[in-house]
């Protein structure tokens, strides 16, 4: 446990360093708030003194930005040889993975702290729902997990950071979007298939207040699925 | 800590890098990898620290198996790899600390270490810079520095001293000298002179075999076989002497080495050796003789002879 909070501070300390950390966290705080209070469909829009607004946008800002944040973690130490550095330490690959995940859903978290003046501003023009308010974001903690252990998966299988990114986008893609657009056309046995792999039915009904223990063994088991393949890339890296 | 390995074999593709490696290391000793480029020094010693697995055999660090227990193992081990990868984006003494830190040194004792290995590899001047500003020369002593961190029992350090000027590499020769009384240590290296100078052993590897181990002495007396001297005469004609040599009964082979000065390389036959009989030659026909040396076989010869194919 120890091991990993060190890893976990060094990745940290990385984003921070390489100004990785504070680009993510303007741009993020930029596009949510621009969308959110200025333009388009935004709150006064809408005219009802809850964060939906905010969640959906959130939730499409991260299915892009979080690729960005993982997919140096681990190619870059597979191309600069680090990885073996840190393998030959008294360590295991599964902490290394559970580090760096960690890391990266520590800023994402760090990123969605910054939005609580949203929460403070919006519950003193209404009366809001602090249960949907709670688990809206617990839904947002939820989809970057699972993004982060897509994009430290497919930061595992490459030394190249954009392949990492383009790779974790694509996979992403169908959580975000094309599983649901399947389900929409499908029936039968595919289609409660398709619409269970969609991130949106799990993601909308947590927004509205309502934890499901479906939900979250959804979310708990995409993140597992994408941690365990990464540990598994690493191992296959040393038996090669 | 004793090394041991039995047997390892590791294949990448059809090629075989390990081939049915057997070795003991004992505490206290420096033994030293010599071999081509491609030969599988680098493959055993990545096996040793549990970063590759190989395909069968076993290794032993004191009483624990890297196979099944490499978590223990490794903290025994400090290894500098090829290349010396680093995290450049760090300053210095936050990558030592971050290393001490993973090797499990407890924390009031994380500042004492860094500043210990910081002062042994000479790299005070440096401690605050970022590792990507620092020169090849003291990359590869923050490297050795993260190796030293945990005071390993066992050190594998593979090409220690590439890209260090020759100040440096005398310095890190000493230093792996002075660590080697009491630890075990493997290095690997391409430069002769180095593994002669620091090791107590060398192990020559080619093709994934060890095909020579022993002391640099011993390697020496395994290639020579037979006596070579090397002989000036003067005082007398080219011809005659080399017509005068090569009777010897003792003499396998004459050669001449340098023409201008009348030097010739003598070879005698296994186990004899010439040198009364040159004397005495020169003796009776009147020649002076201003040169009688032994000509040792270097550690370059018997690398070529063993590595050399054909």
């Amino acid at each position: 446990m120890k091991e990993i909070w060190i890893i976990t501070k060094r990745e940290l300390q990385a984003y921070f360093d390489s100004l990785m950390a504070y680009i993510l966290l303007i741009l993020f705080l930029g596009f949510s708030g621009f969308f959110t209070w200025i333009y388009g469909s935004d709150i006064f829009f809408v005219k009802q003194a809850n964060l939906q607004v905010f969640f959906n946008i959130a939730y499409w800002t991260l299915f892009f930005f979080i690729p960005a944040l993982t997919m140096r973690l681990l190619s870059e130490e597979n191309r600069s040889g680090t990885i073996e550095l840190l393998l030959t330490k008294p360590i295991s690959e599964w902490q290394v993975i559970v580090a760096k995940f960690l890391a990266a859903l520590l800023l994402i978290v760090a990123a969605l702290f910054l939005t609580l003046p949203y929460y403070i501003t919006v519950s003193s023009l209404g009366n809001i729902d602090n249960g949907a308010v709670f688990s809206g974001y617990l839904a947002l903690i939820l989809v970057s997990g699972m993004y982060i252990a897509i994009g430290l998966f497919t930061s595992s299988v490459t030394n190249n950071q954009i392949v990492a990114y383009l790779l974790a986008l694509s996979i992403g893609i169908f959580f975000q979007i094309i599983f649901q657009m399947l389900s929409t056309n499908l029936t039968g046995i595919l289609g409660g298939i398709t619409d269970y792999l969609s991130i949106n039915s799990h993601f909308d009904s947590m927004t509205r207040g309502v934890i499901d223990s479906r939900d979250l063994v959804y979310f708990f088991s995409v993140m597992l699925l994408g941690l365990v393949f990464s540990e598994s890339m690493l191992m296959k890296k040393r038996s090669v | 800590m004793d090394i041991v390995i039995e047997n390892m074999t590791k294949t990448y593709g059809r090629q075989k890098a390990v081939d049915n490696i057997s070795l003991q290391v004992k505490t206290g000793e420096v033994l030293g990898f010599l071999g081509p480029n491609g030969a599988g020094k680098t493959t055993t010693m990545k096996a040793i620290t549990s970063f590759l697995i190989p395909d069968s055999g076993k290794i032993f660090i004191g009483n624990i198996s890297v196979n099944d227990n490499p978590q223990e193992a490794k903290k025994n081990i400090g290894y500098l790899p090829e290349n010396n990868p680093l995290y450049e984006d760090m300053p210095v003494i936050d990558y030592l600390q971050f290393c001490a830190g993973i090797e499990g040194v407890a924390k009031d004792k994380i500042n004492d270490k860094v500043r210990e290995v910081i002062q042994t590899c000479g790299i005070t001047r440096e401690k605050h810079k970022k590792i990507s500003e620092l020169s090849k020369g003291y990359k590869q002593r923050v490297g050795l520095a993260q190796a030293l961190i945990h005071d390993p029992e066992v050190l594998i350090l593979d090409e220690p001293t590439t890209g260090l000027d020759p100040n440096q590499i005398v310095e890190i020769r000493e230093l792996i000298k002075k660590i080697g009384k009491e630890k075990t240590v493997i290095l690997s290296s391409h430069i002769l002179a180095e593994v002669e100078a620091t090791c107590d052993r060398i192990m020559i590897i080619n093709k994934g075999k060890i095909v020579a181990d022993g002391t640099a002495e011993e390697l020496r007396g395994q290639a020579q076989g037979s006596e070579m001297l090397k002989v000036t005469i003067e005082d007398g004609s080219l011809d005659e002497i080399f017509k005068g040599l090569q009777l010897l009964n003792t003499v396998e082979l004459v050669d001449f080495a340098d023409k201008s000065t009348q030097t010739f390389q003598v070879k005698s036959k296994p186990g004899q050796s010439s040198r009364r009989e040159v004397f005495n030659l020169c003796v009776k026909n009147g020649w002076t003789l201003t040169q009688l040396t032994f000509v040792e076989t270097r550690l370059e010869d018997i690398f070529r002879e063993l590595t050399l194919e054909n």
